[in-house]
C-alpha cells in the first residue's frame, strides 16, 4: 500500500469519532472500546460478590448468629453466586478479552458484527440491573441458591421471577457475543491466518463461543418454563401438579456444566499465550492444545449427571456420567502437560503474568483432581453439597478463571492502556492473593470431608479452628485483591509508558503500537506461519 | 495480498450475515429442543393422558396451519427468487402474501386458543389445576409450545415487514438480497418448528 494515504497514528483511546465524551463510549462499536466496558463493569460486580463472600465469611466465625439472621445468609449466598457465575465468570474472559484481543490476535479490525456487539453489551448491563434489583425490591433477595432448584424455587415467596429473568437476558447476551466470535473467526480472519496459524488463545474463543451458542438456549427455555410455572401454575417441575423437580436438574445442569467450560476454556487459552511468551519457546504440541480446547467443549456437554449422583438416577446412568467426567479430564491433563513441556529448557522470566500462571497450574490441578474425587460415584455420595464441593469449585472458578483473568490483566494492560504498571508492587500482591486464596479455601475440603453441609449458616462447635483459618483467609486475599487492583489502576493511568513488544511476545498484538488505533492494523497484516516462531 | 484483501472484506459482509442467521437458528433449534425434551419425558409418564388430551385438538385446524404455513414458506423461497431476478413487484406481493398467510395462521390459533378458554382451559385457570396430573401437563406443554412457537411467528413478521419496506426504498434489490435471504431463513425455521409441534401435539395420539 502506498506509504502517503496512511493515515496518522492515533490510539483507539484518543480517537475522535461521532460521538465525544461518555457518549463515545456509550454508543460506541470498537471492540477495543466494549472490552474495556464490560472490564470495568465485571471489575466492580466482581468486587460487590467479594463483598458478599466476605461478610459470609464473618458470619462463620463463631457458631450460631454472628452477624446476621439465616434469611439473610441464604440471600447472601444466592446473590453472590448469582453475581459471580452470571455476571463475573461466564462472560469474563471471553467478553473481556476476547472482544478486546481476538480480532487483534487473528489480524481483523473488529469483530464481525459490531452493532451486535453493542447491542450484547447494552443487554448485558440490563440483565445486571434487572439482576440488581431482583435484591431490592419487596420481597426480598431469592434465597433459592444460584442453581434455583426446583420445587423449592416454584414456592419461596422471594424474587425468583426478576433473578431467573435476568438469568435469561444475561444468556441471551452471551449467545449473542458466542455467535459474534464463531463469525469473526470464520470470516474475518487475516490473509494466511488459517485455522492452525491461529494464536490459542482465539482456538479456546471458538470452543467456548460454540459452547455458549448451543448450551445456553437451554437453560433459556428451562428457566421460561419456571417463571411460567410461578405465573400460573403449569406445574412443569412442581410434584403436586404431577411435574418432575429432577427433570429441571437435568435441564438446569445440561447448560450449567458446559457453562463451567465457558468459563475455564478462555482461561486455558490465556494461559497458553503467556506461557510461550515468558519462555521464549514455541509452544510444545499447537495441534493438541487446539484441539483439546474442541475435546472439553465436546465431552463437556455429556457429563452434566455428574451433579446429580444423589438425586435418583439408575445406576448405568451414574456409571455413564463418570466414566465421561474422568474422560473429559483428559484434554485437560493433556494442555497442562504441554505447558510443562513448553517451559522445559525456555528461558523463564518471572514476571507478573507469569506467576500468575505457574499459579493458576498449581489451583488448577488440586481444582481438577478433586474434580475427580466428586466425579466418582462412591466418593461423590459422601461429600456431596458439603464444603468440599465449595471448596473444589472456588479452586476452578477462582483459583483458575480468576487467577487467569488477573494473570491476563498483567498480560495485555500495556497493550490496553499503553502504560505498563510496577512490578514490585504486583508481585507482592500476587503472593498475598495466593496466600490467602489457600489459607480461604483449602480448610474447606477438611471441613467438608468430615461432613461440613454447605450453605449452612451455622456448624457444630468442633469445626471453629478451621472455619476462623477460612475467614481469616478471605481477609488476606481481599487485602491483595485490593493492592492489586490500586497497582492497575495506578499503571494504567500514571504508570511509565510501555514499549509496543515490552514482553517479546510472538502474537499479532505484539506487532502493532500500544495503544492500538480503531482499526487497529494500517493494512492487513499477511500471516505465514505459525504464531509461536521463537528462534 | 492487497487484491486478496480487498477481495475478502467485500465478500466477508453477506457471507458473515448468513452465517450469522444460521448460527442463531441453531440456538432456536436448542430452545424448542429442550421443549421437546419436557414433552417426551411427560409423555413416557402419563401416556394415556396424553393419548385423550390429543383428541381434545382438532387436526382439522391444525392441518390448515400446517398446509398455511407451508405455502408461505414457498411464497417466501419465491419472493427470494424474485428479487434476485430484479422483479421488484413480484418480490413485494409475494413477501405481503406470506404475511398475509401468517396473519391466518395466527387468526386460526387465536379461534382455538379462544374455544379452549371458553371451557376454562387455560393456565391459571380454576379448572386446570382440578383436572388429572397428566391432563394438566399436556394442556400446560400445548399451550407453552405453541404461544412461543406464536410469539416466533410474530418476530418473523416484524422481520419480513422490515424487508418488505427495504425491498420497497430499493435497499434490498438484485445484488444485495441478504435482509430477505435470512428473514427468509428465518422464516424457514418458524415453519420448521411447527412441523414438528403439530405431529407432537394433533397427529400422534
Amino acid at each position: 500500500m502506498d506509504q502517503t494515504k496512511q493515515e496518522p497514528y492515533v490510539s483507539y483511546l484518543e480517537h475522535k469519532g461521532k460521538y465525544t465524551g461518555i457518549r463515545s463510549w456509550i454508543f460506541t462499536l470498537d471492540h477495543k472500546r466494549i472490552g474495556l466496558l464490560y472490564m470495568y463493569a465485571i471489575m466492580v460486580l466482581f468486587f460487590v460478590g467479594a463483598i458478599m463472600g466476605l461478610l459470609m465469611r464473618i458470619e462463620l466465625l463463631k457458631p450460631g448468629e454472628t452477624i446476621m439472621k439465616p434469611q439473610t445468609y441464604n440471600g447472601l449466598f444466592t446473590v453472590h453466586g448469582i453475581i459471580m457465575i452470571f455476571m463475573v465468570v461466564i462472560p469474563g474472559l471471553s467478553v473481556v478479552f476476547g472482544n478486546f484481543f481476538l480480532p487483534i490476535l487473528i489480524g481483523a479490525k473488529d469483530v464481525a458484527f459490531p452493532k451486535l456487539n453493542r447491542f450484547s453489551w447494552w443487554v448485558y448491563i440490563a440483565g445486571c440491573i434487572l439482576a440488581i434489583l431482583s435484591q431490592f425490591l419487596k420481597n426480598g433477595p431469592p434465597d433459592t441458591g444460584w442453581s434455583f432448584y426446583a420445587p423449592y424455587s416454584t414456592t419461596t415467596g422471594t424474587n425468583v421471577i426478576m433473578a431467573t429473568f435476568a438469568a435469561f437476558v444475561l444468556g441471551f447476551s452471551s449467545i449473542l457475543t458466542g455467535l459474534n466470535f464463531i463469525v469473526t473467526i470464520h470470516q474475518m480472519r487475516a490473509p494466511g491466518m488459517k485455522f492452525m496459524n491461529m494464536p490459542l488463545f482465539s482456538w479456546a474463543i471458538y470452543a467456548t463461543a460454540w459452547t455458549q451458542l448451543l448450551a445456553t438456549p437451554i437453560v433459556g427455555i428451562t428457566l421460561l418454563m419456571l417463571i411460567a410455572e410461578r405465573l400460573f401454575g403449569i406445574g412443569f417441575f412442581n410434584p403436586n401438579l404431577g411435574g418432575d423437580p429432577v427433570l429441571f436438574q437435568h435441564l438446569f445442569w445440561i447448560y450449567s456444566h458446559p457453562a463451567v467450560y465457558i468459563m475455564i476454556l478462555p482461561a486455558l487459552g490465556v494461559i497458553t499465550e503467556i506461557i510461550p511468551t515468558f519462555c521464549q519457546k514455541k509452544i510444545y504440541g499447537y495441534k493438541a492444545i487446539a484441539f483439546s480446547s474442541l475435546a472439553i467443549a465436546g465431552v463437556g456437554f455429556l457429563v452434566w449427571g455428574h451433579h446429580m449422583f444423589t438425586s435418583g438416577m439408575s445406576n448405568q446412568a451414574r456409571w455413564f456420567f463418570s466414566l465421561l467426567t474422568f474422560l473429559v479430564a483428559v484434554p485437560s491433563a493433556i494442555k497442562v502437560f504441554n505447558w510443562l513441556a513448553t517451559m522445559y529448557k525456555g528461558s523463564i522470566d518471572l514476571k507478573p503474568p507469569f506467576l500468575y500462571a505457574l499459579s493458576f497450574i498449581f489451583l488448577f490441578t488440586i481444582g481438577g483432581t478433586t474434580g475427580l474425587l466428586l466425579g466418582s460415584v462412591a466418593t461423590n455420595v459422601q461429600v456431596h453439597d458439603t464444603a468440599f464441593v465449595v471448596a473444589h469449585f472456588h479452586y476452578i472458578i477462582f483459583g483458575g478463571m480468576g487467577f487467569a483473568f488477573f494473570g491476563a490483566i498483567h498480560y495485555w494492560l500495556p497493550k490496553m492502556y499503553g502504560r505498563m504498571y510496577n512490578f514490585k508492587r504486583a508481585t507482592i500482591a500476587w503472593a498475598i492473593i495466593f496466600v490467602g486464596f489457600n489459607l480461604l479455601y483449602f480448610p474447606q475440603f477438611i471441613l467438608g470431608i468430615e461432613g461440613v453441609p454447605r450453605r449452612y449458616f451455622d456448624y457444630l462447635p468442633q469445626f471453629q479452628p478451621l472455619e476462623v483459618i477460612s475467614s481469616v483467609g478471605g481477609f488476606i486475599l481481599i487485602t491483595g485483591l485490593i493492592m492489586m487492583v490500586y497497582n492497575l489502576v495506578q499503571g494504567a493511568r500514571k504508570g511509565e509508558i510501555a514499549p509496543a513488544n515490552p514482553w517479546h511476545g510472538s502474537t499479532l498484538e505484539w506487532q502493532i503500537p500500544s495503544p492500538p488505533s480503531l482499526e487497529n492494523f494500517d493494512e492487513a497484516p499477511v500471516v505465514k506461519s505459525n504464531p509461536y516462531d521463537y528462534e | 495480498m492487497t487484491e486478496k484483501a480487498t477481495h475478502i472484506e467485500a465478500h466477508a459482509d453477506d457471507e458473515a450475515k448468513k452465517l450469522g442467521m444460521w448460527l442463531f437458528i441453531f440456538t432456536e433449534l436448542l430452545l424448542f429442543g429442550g421443549l421437546f425434551l419436557v414433552y417426551s419425558v411427560f409423555r413416557a409418564k402419563y401416556p394415556a393422558n396424553f393419548h385423550e388430551g390429543s383428541l381434545e385438538l382438532s387436526v382439522t385446524i391444525g392441518a390448515i396451519n400446517t398446509i398455511v404455513l407451508l405455502v408461505s414458506s414457498m411464497t417466501i423461497a419465491m419472493s427470494l427468487t424474485a428479487i434476485q431476478k430484479n422483479n421488484r413487484k413480484l418480490a413485494m406481493t409475494l413477501i405481503s402474501v406470506t404475511l398475509f398467510l401468517a396473519t391466518v395462521f395466527l387468526f386460526n390459533k387465536v379461534f382455538e386458543w379462544g374455544a379452549k378458554f371458553e371451557h376454562g382451559l387455560y393456565p391459571g385457570s380454576k379448572l386446570m389445576p382440578m383436572l388429572e396430573r397428566g391432563d394438566l401437563l399436556y394442556f400446560s406443554l400445548y399451550f407453552f409450545m405453541t404461544g412461543l412457537h406464536a410469539l416466533h411467528i410474530i418476530v418473523g413478521m416484524v422481520l419480513l415487514t422490515i424487508c418488505l419496506f427495504k425491498v420497497k426504498s430499493g435497499n434490498v434489490n438484485s445484488k444485495k438480497y441478504i435482509h430477505l435471504e435470512n428473514g427468509a431463513l428465518y422464516w424457514h425455521l418458524v415453519d420448521l418448528i411447527w412441523i414438528f409441534l403439530f405431529p407432537l401435539l394433533y397427529l400422534i395420539t
